[in-house]
């Protein structure tokens, strides 16, 4: 099963949030939007949830209990403990009795939360707080699980275990779509679609972005274009979209970070201030 | 002027039982910018708040620009917590008044970008926009050191090369930079990474040598849900990337008996890891061998 958003646009007021943005979630793959703040990463994945009504284009999604959503806010109760917090959604699905101990054991096993199922909430450290969000999201088995941005602010090795249970997810047939600001995350994922403005600047799987990518980066200590360089370390990457850098320079394999700063600045450059 | 900007010297800090910083030493140059890498707990924030002079060594001795982190030095110390430190219900321009007043400095001017919301309240400002004035609140007073706490997280690319773009600027000038981050693109952008994990320092120099000797197996299978499933199952750190999957720290051929009970053929081939399968392996409490 695939779930997709398409030409999808979104306005808040004046402001163009989602501009003409496809989308697709194949069941038993992950896919990665990633962007800045404002790029409209949040509202793509309201939107596929139905939490936002679209100005024009079409949604498929599953009927609103197969969808699992992680919200980029705190997603449990804060004074209830992690168990309660569980309980609490796990019976809004329907599950009871034997059903959901089970379910709720093997879960706090799966996301490393057992020790902490007495704590309040508000106890958790964020990256144990986003697993407990995390775990809710997915307690009754969602053929479409949606997460707004589980893994920004917290720490790599947190980080690295949701990394896995949205993995898990996905390797158990689930659609999964997630926002991040981390590229090397977006990497990982089977399809990765880059947001910027509520525009696709593009999207595929990280090889396929790569082998698209057209035009060339170069290392230097000092730009020719100082409007089409960037900081990278100790020296600069500067982009050629079309025409050949000047003979001498060092050409570079470019990896995510640059082929997203290279379109953003074509399409910066191609915007008329 | 000193050749060392920020020294901790065989520093402890203990809370009660715990110890939170546990004998480091390290320090930073004028010139360089060094990255502090750690998950969370691992004492990065405790020696940041001793070096700064914000909390008390328990044993040790820390030194900013030579001598005890008190008033006088930290003038010439800039400082961005990862919650920024602005006052939300201030302008951006009173933010600004504020901070130069307090170091007694003249105010900066706003860049093109910033000066449309000079008069703006900073909580209603994008949060890229509030790092740019969190930013130009601690530079204004030419800091010699400067401090940054996950400078760039939630800042889209172009913003967080700008960004970079002025670490730089100011290394350049001779401020030495301390910047933790859990960005391991961020982590490539410093000259010098330390590694701190359970309160002590266990690596330190660059991406190779805090990777050290942990090696990782990639797992190139045709049926990657199923071996990700079995070998999770086996309580392996498994990880995916694309439709390969890594697990940090392995031994090949245990990996094989796994798979193979389960049915599932695949390729096995040993790879450098990463920082952050790194950081896995150290949390985990494994040994590299």
């Amino acid at each position: 099963m695939t779930y997709a958003v398409r030409s999808a646009t979104v306005r808040f007021g004046p402001a163009l949030a989602l501009d003409d943005v496809t989308v697709e979630v194949p069941g038993g793959s992950v896919v990665a939007v990633v962007g800045g703040d404002g790029a409209g990463k949040s509202t793509l994945l309201r939107a596929l949830v139905g939490e936002v009504p679209l100005d024009g284009g079409t949604t498929e999604a599953p009927p609103k209990q197969r969808i699992g959503y992680l919200p980029a806010s705190s997603g449990s109760w804060a004074a209830l403990t992690v168990t309660q917090n569980i309980d609490f959604v796990a019976r809004i699905y329907g599950l009871a009795d034997d059903e959901l101990t089970a379910r709720r054991a093997e879960l706090l096993d799966r996301a490393s939360l057992t020790a902490a199922a007495d704590r309040p909430a508000a106890q958790l450290s964020g990256g144990m707080r986003r697993k407990l969000g995390f775990v809710m999201a997915i307690v009754h088995r969602p053929a479409l699980l949606i997460l707004d941005e589980p893994t920004t602010g917290i720490d790599p090795v947190s980080r690295i275990d949701l990394w896995r249970l949205a993995s898990e997810a996905a390797a158990s047939g689930a659609a999964v779509l997630m926002s991040t600001t981390y590229l090397d995350e977006a990497e990982r994922a089977a399809h990765l679609v880059v947001l910027d403005s509520g525009r696709v600047l593009v999207q595929g799987a990280y090889d396929q972005v790569r082998a698209g990518f057209a035009g060339v980066v170069t290392q230097t200590d000092q730009a020719v274009r100082a409007e089409w360089a960037w900081r990278r370390g100790r020296v600069l990457h500067e982009y050629w979209p079309g025409s050949d850098p000047p003979a001498g320079t060092t050409t570079v394999a470019a990896d995510l970070e640059d082929i997203v700063v290279a379109l953003s600045l074509a399409r910066y450059h191609a915007v008329p201030s | 002027m000193t050749d060392v900007l920020l020294r901790a010297a065989r520093v402890t800090r203990r809370f009660g039982a715990f110890t939170a910083v546990d004998d480091v030493s390290m320090q930073v140059q004028p010139g360089e910018v060094v990255g502090l890498l750690g998950a969370n707990g691992a004492g990065k924030t405790t020696l940041i708040r001793m070096l700064l002079g914000l909390i008390a060594v328990t044993s040790g001795r820390v030194e900013l620009l030579g001598g005890p982190p008190d008033r006088e030095r930290r003038r010439r110390l800039g400082y961005v917590p990862q919650g920024l430190g602005l006052y939300g219900d201030l302008t951006v321009r009173e933010n600004l008044s504020f901070s130069a007043r307090a170091y007694g400095t003249a105010e900066p001017a706003l860049p093109p970008a910033l000066a449309r919301h000079a008069g703006v309240l900073v909580r209603e400002l994008p949060l890229g926009a509030q790092r740019q004035v969190a930013f130009l609140a601690a530079l204004a007073h030419s800091p010699d050191v400067l401090v940054l706490d996950e400078p760039t997280s939630g800042v889209d690319v172009l913003a967080r090369a700008a960004l970079w773009d002025t670490i730089r600027a100011q290394a350049e000038r001779g401020t030495g930079v301390l910047v933790t981050t859990h960005y391991m693109q961020e982590a490539q952008q410093c000259d010098r990474l330390l590694l701190m994990a359970d309160g002590r320092l266990v690596a330190q120099g660059s991406e190779a040598d805090i990777v050290g000797s942990t090696r990782a197996v990639a797992v190139r299978t045709g049926d990657w849900a199923r071996a990700f499933a079995a070998l999770n199952a086996a309580g392996v750190p498994v990880m995916l990337a694309g439709r390969a999957i890594r697990v940090a720290n392995a031994d090949p051929a245990e990996l094989a008996v796994v798979l193979q009970a389960a049915g599932i053929q695949a390729s096995l081939e040993p790879v450098p890891a990463t920082i952050e399968e790194r950081m896995l392996v150290l949390a985990r409490g494994e040994k590299v061998s």
